[in-house]
C-alpha cells in the first residue's frame, strides 16, 4: 500500500539551530501517528514542513506515492492536510461560523454552514454554538473550533498538536472515538502529545523526535511508559517530590460569597462561590473550560474589579475593588491562560515583559524611570533559572514557542516572592521535563509557605500537586475535596455536574451553556 | 529594510513626480529643483525651514505619547489655537508690558490652556468611554470659531482699521530672533528640549513603558494593573501641552498678533509628521523638516514657476503615499490566493 505520507530526509535548519535533522518517516492511511518529543525536539517545525508553512532546506515529502514539490498552507488543504495548530488561529470578534466560513473559500452560506457545523460537531461528540463570538469562548472551545474547521474540510490527512490538553477525561474518551472513527474511514491522523498514557491508548505507531532528530519509533500499544519515555527525554527522567502541607492559620486568600453577573450574554454568571487558599497548600480548581473559570480568575487577579470590596480578601485585607497592581502590592502574583497579549507583550523584548510585573521588584524602576540593565539582568536569571529556549533577554516574547514562554512567565511570577499566587494552565503546551520542572516549582514555593491556587482543566496534574480540589460548573464551586480522599470520577462527575441533574443532559462532555 | 523604506519612497516620488511635471509640461529638473533645493539654499531659507519645523516637531512629539497608547488626539489643531489664544491674552492684557516674566509666563498659559482643552476629550474618554478621535475634532472647530469671534469683536485692535486681529503684541512678549534679518527664533529651543524628552519619556520612563504596553497589547496591560484612563490622560495632556506650546511660540514668534488664521494646519500636518517619524523622537525631527519642507517647496513652485497650488498638494500627496506604502510594504506583502484552497 501507498503511504499516505511520507518524509525523506527532511532537514531544516535555522539561524544557530538545526530543527530538523535528517529525519525521516511513513504514514500510511487511515493509521493514527504520534509524534512525541519535548519543546524544542523540533516537532513543530517539522508540523509546519508538513503543512507547507515552512520550507525543508533538502528532503522530500511525498503524499500518496507523488512528490510534493514547494508548497504552501493553501495548497496542502487541496490535498487534504489539515492541521489544528497549538496556538489558534481565529478572529476573536466574529462569530463560530463566520471564523469557518473565511477558510471554506467555496461558500460563504452562513446559514447552511451553521447547519453543518451543528451536524458535524454533534455527530464527533463536541457541540459547538455555530453562532457564539469566539472572543467569549474559553480554550476549550475554541480548539473545538479548529478541529471542526478542519472536519468540514473531510480530511485526508489531520495533524493534531496536543489537542487533549483543555478537555475532561470524559471529553477525551470522546475525541479519541471520534479520531478512531475517522481512521477509520481512512483519514491518517498525526497526533502531537506528550501525554504517554493517550498515546499508548490512541496510537497505532509512534516517532519519537529529540534534538531535532529521530530517536526512535515504537508501537505504543507495545512498549511501556518508561520505554518511551526515555526516548522522549533521555536517560533521566524528572520526579515529583510532594512533602506534606502545613498549612497557615489564616488563609491568604479567601472569598466570601463572590457573585458576579456574566459579562455578556454567553458568559458565565458566577454565584454565591466561598472559598478559602492557606499560605502553604495548593488548591486546585478542576472544571470543563467555559464554566466560569475565566470570570473566576479576572476577578481574582484584578484585571475585573468588583463593587463588593470584601467578596475578595488578600492577606486579611478586601481587595475586590482593587486592580491588578493594587493587587499585586499586597503580594499576589498571576500566571494567565493566555500568554501572548495578556501574560506578555508580543513584540516586546523579555527585558520588557520582565517589567510588566516585575516593577516592583529589585529595583527595576527607580525614581519613574526604567533601569534596563536590571531588567535585563532579571530577565537573564529567569532564562537561566528556568531553562528558557530564548535567543537572550533581547529576544521578543512572540518569538519563543509557547511552551518556552510559559516558563518564562511563569519564572517571572515566582521570582516575585508572592504570598498568594494564582496559576492558570500551568504547563500547557509544556513538554514533560519542563512540565515536572514547573510543577516542582510550584510546589516548593508553597512549602516556603505561599498560598497556591491552580486553575488547570489537567486532572492529572492537579491529582499531582494539590492538596485540596474544587470543582467548577455553571459558575458555582463545590466544597472542597481533600485530594487523597476523592478520586477522578468523583471529580468528573462533579465537572459535569451529572449529580444534581439541573440543565444539563447526563452524557459525558457537556461543555455548551445553552 | 526599516531605513530604506524613505529612500525607496524618494525615488519612486522623484520619478513620477517628474512623469507628472513632465507631462502637465514643465521640466522636471528645474521643477524639482525648484521643489526642494531653491527653498533651502539660503540662510533665509533655512530659517524658514526650521521656523516652519519647530512647530510640527513639537506638537507631533506630544502626539505621539499618546499614538504609542493608542489615544488618538487628532484635536491638536484646537489646541494649539487655544493656546495661542491664552497666551497672547497674557502678552495683551498683562499690567505691565516689559515685565521679564511676561514671556515665560505665555509659555505656561499657552501650555495650560492646551492641556485644558485636551482636558476635556481625556475625562470624557476616561469616565463616560466616549470616542476621543470625535471629541478632539469637533473641539478644535469650536476653538477656530472662538478666535475668529475674539478677532472680530472684544479683541479686535481699535486702531486697526477694523482688520480681524488684535493689537501688535509689546517687545517683552515676543521671542526675540537670532538676526533680525530672518524669522527664526529663540523658540526653536523649546522644540528640542521637547524632543529630548520625549525620547527620554518613551524611552526610559516606566509611565511611557506602560503607555507602550496600552498601546501594544490592552489586556497586557490590564494584567499587570496599568490604568487605562492614566494612559488616556497623559497621552492627550502631552498632545495638549504641546500643541498650546507651538501655538504660543506662534504667536510670540512670527506673528505677533492673533488673526482668524494663525495655523497653516500645523496641527494637522503634526499628525502625518508623527508617523513618518514612526512615533519616535528622532524620526519625528526627520519627518518634521521634511514636512517643512515640502510646505515651502510648494510655496515655491507656486511663486517662480506659476504651478497651481492643487498641483504641488498632489505632489506633496504623493510623497507621503509613497512613504506610507513604503512603510507597509515592508513589513506585509500581496500575494494571490487560490481561488480554491
Amino acid at each position: 500500500m501507498t503511504p499516505r505520507l511520507e518524509l525523506r530526509n527532511i532537514t531544516k535548519s535555522y539561524p544557530g539551530i538545526v530543527a530538523n535533522d535528517d529525519i525521516s518517516m511513513s504514514i500510511m492511511p487511515g493509521e493514527i501517528h504520534a509524534v512525541l518529543g519535548e519543546n524544542g525536539a523540533g516537532k513543530s517545525t517539522l508540523m509546519k514542513i508538513i503543512y507547507g508553512a515552512a520550507q525543508a532546506d533538502s528532503g522530500e515529502i511525498w503524499c500518496d506515492g507523488k512528490p510534493i514539490e514547494a508548497h504552501n498552507p493553501a495548497s496542502s488543504r487541496a490535498l487534504g492536510i489539515e492541521m489544528v495548530y497549538q496556538h489558534f488561529a481565529l478572529f476573536e470578534s466574529v462569530t463560530v461560523v463566520e471564523n469557518i466560513a473565511l477558510s471554506v473559500s467555496s461558500t460563504f452560506d452562513l446559514d447552511t454552514l451553521a447547519r453543518q457545523i451543528t451536524e458535524l460537531s454533534n455527530r464527533y461528540g463536541m457541540p459547538i454554538d455555530p453562532h457564539r463570538r469566539v472572543h467569549d469562548l474559553s480554550v476549550g472551545e475554541r480548539q473545538r473550533v479548529e478541529i471542526v474547521r478542519c472536519l468540514l474540510q473531510a480530511p485526508k490527512l489531520l495533524i493534531l498538536d496536543e489537542p487533549t490538553s483543555v478537555l475532561t477525561p470524559q471529553a477525551v474518551v470522546k475525541l479519541f472515538e471520534t479520531l478512531r472513527q475517522l481512521a477509520a474511514e481512512g483519514c491518517s491522523i498525526v497526533y502531537i502529545s506528550h501525554k504517554l498514557d493517550e498515546v499508548q491508548e490512541l496510537c497505532d505507531s509512534a516517532t519519537v523526535l529529540r534534538n531535532g532528530k529521530v530517536t526512535g519509533t515504537a508501537k505504543p500499544k507495545e512498549s511501556t511508559s518508561l520505554e518511551l519515555a526515555r526516548m522522549m527525554v533521555g536517560s533521566k527522567l524528572p520526579e515529583m517530590h510532594v512533602s506534606a502541607s502545613v498549612p497557615s492559620d489564616k488563609p491568604v486568600l479567601a472569598v466570601r460569597g463572590l457573585s458576579a453577573p456574566a459579562r455578556d450574554k454567553y458568559g458565565v454568571e458566577l454565584k454565591n462561590v466561598s472559598f478559602e487558599v492557606r499560605g502553604g497548600e495548593i488548591v486546585g480548581l478542576a472544571g470543563v473550560s467555559g464554566n466560569g473559570q475565566a470570570e473566576l480568575i479576572a476577578l481574582l487577579s484584578g484585571e475585573r474589579t468588583h463593587s463588593n470590596a470584601l467578596a475578595v480578601h488578600i492577606g486579611g485585607k478586601a481587595a475586590a475593588h482593587l486592580n491588578a497592581s493594587e493587587r499585586r502590592k499586597l503580594g499576589m502574583a498571576f500566571v494567565p491562560e493566555e500568554r501572548l497579549g495578556r501574560g506578555a507583550v508580543p513584540p516586546h523584548a523579555l527585558w520588557e515583559n520582565a517589567v510588566l510585573t516585575a516593577n516592583r521588584h529589585g529595583g527595576l524602576v527607580r525614581h519613574g524611570m526604567v533601569d534596563r540593565t536590571k531588567a535585563t539582568g532579571f530577565a537573564r536569571g529567569i532564562i537561566e533559572r528556568f531553562k528558557v529556549k530564548a535567543n537572550g533577554p533581547q529576544a521578543s516574547a512572540q518569538s519563543l514557542s509557547g511552551g518556552n514562554l510559559q516558563k518564562f512567565i511563569v519564572g517571572r511570577e515566582i521570582a516575585l516572592q508572592p504570598k498568594l499566587f494564582l496559576v492558570a494552565q500551568p504547563t500547557w503546551g509544556v513538554d514533560v521535563g519542563a512540565a515536572a520542572f514547573i510543577r516542582q516549582t510550584i510546589v516548593d514555593l508553597s512549602r516556603a509557605g505561599a498560598a497556591v491556587l491552580v486553575v488547570s482543566e489537567e486532572l492529572d496534574e492537579l491529582f499531582e500537586i494539590c492538596d485540596r480540589l474544587l470543582v467548577i460548573c455553571q459558575g458555582q464551586v463545590s466544597p472542597p475535596l481533600i485530594r487523597t480522599n476523592t478520586n477522578r470520577e468523583e471529580i468528573g462527575l462533579l465537572m459535569t455536574r451529572v449529580d444534581r441533574g439541573n440543565g444539563t443532559n447526563g452524557r459525558g462532555e457537556v461543555a455548551v451553556q445553552d | 529594510m526599516r531605513i530604506a523604506a524613505p529612500v525607496i519612497a524618494t525615488i519612486l516620488t522623484l520619478f513620477v513626480g517628474s512623469l507628472m511635471f513632465a507631462g502637465l509640461g514643465y521640466d522636471p529638473a528645474t521643477t524639482l529643483q525648484a521643489f526642494f533645493i531653491t527653498p533651502v539654499n539660503s540662510i533665509n531659507g533655512l530659517s524658514e525651514l526650521l521656523l516652519k519645523a519647530s512647530p510640527l516637531i513639537l506638537i507631533a512629539c506630544g502626539l505621539a505619547v499618546g499614538f504609542r497608547a493608542n489615544v488618538w488626539n487628532i484635536g491638536a489643531e484646537g489646541q494649539l489655537v487655544i493656546g495661542a489664544i491664552a497666551a497672547c491674552g497674557v502678552g495683551l492684557f498683562y499690567p505691565n508690558p516689559e515685565s521679564p516674566i511676561l514671556l515665560p509666563l505665555m509659555f505656561l498659559a499657552g501650555a495650560a490652556a492646551g492641556m485644558a482643552w485636551a482636558a476635556i476629550p481625556a475625562f470624557l474618554r476616561a469616565r463616560m468611554n466616549t470616542n476621543e478621535i470625535l471629541v478632539t475634532l469637533m473641539l478644535t472647530y469650536i476653538a477656530t470659531l472662538f478666535l475668529s469671534w475674539l478677532v472680530h469683536g472684544p479683541w479686535r485692535d481699535p486702531a486697526g482699521f477694523n482688520y480681524p486681529q488684535t493689537a501688535l503684541l509689546p517687545a517683552a512678549a515676543m521671542f526675540e530672533p537670532f538676526d533680525y534679518a530672518y524669522r527664526i527664533n529663540g523658540s526653536v529651543f523649546i522644540t528640542v528640549a521637547a524632543v529630548v524628552l520625549m525620547w527620554l519619556f518613551t524611552d526610559r520612563s516606566f509611565l511611557g513603558y506602560k503607555m507602550k504596553v496600552s498601546g501594544a497589547a490592552p489586556l497586557a496591560a490590564r494584567y499587570a494593573g496599568f490604568r487605562e484612563s492614566s494612559a488616556v490622560w497623559t497621552g492627550l495632556l502631552a498632545g495638549g501641552a504641546a500643541a498650546g506650546i507651538a501655538g504660543m511660540a506662534e504667536v510670540a514668534g512670527p506673528l505677533g498678533q492673533l488673526s482668524p488664521q494663525i495655523s497653516p494646519g500645523y496641527g494637522f500636518a503634526a499628525i502625518i509628521v508623527a508617523f513618518i517619524g514612526r512615533l519616535n523622537a528622532f524620526g519625528i525631527v526627520l519627518g518634521g523638516l521634511l514636512m517643512s519642507l515640502l510646505f515651502l517647496g510648494g510655496e515655491a513652485v507656486q511663486m517662480n514657476l506659476g504651478l497651481s497650488s492643487s498641483l504641488t498638494r498632489i505632489f506633496q500627496g504623493i510623497l507621503l503615499f509613497f512613504l506610507l506604502a513604503a512603510d507597509f510594504f515592508i513589513f506585509y506583502r500581496l500575494r494571490r490566493i487560490p481561488e480554491h484552497a
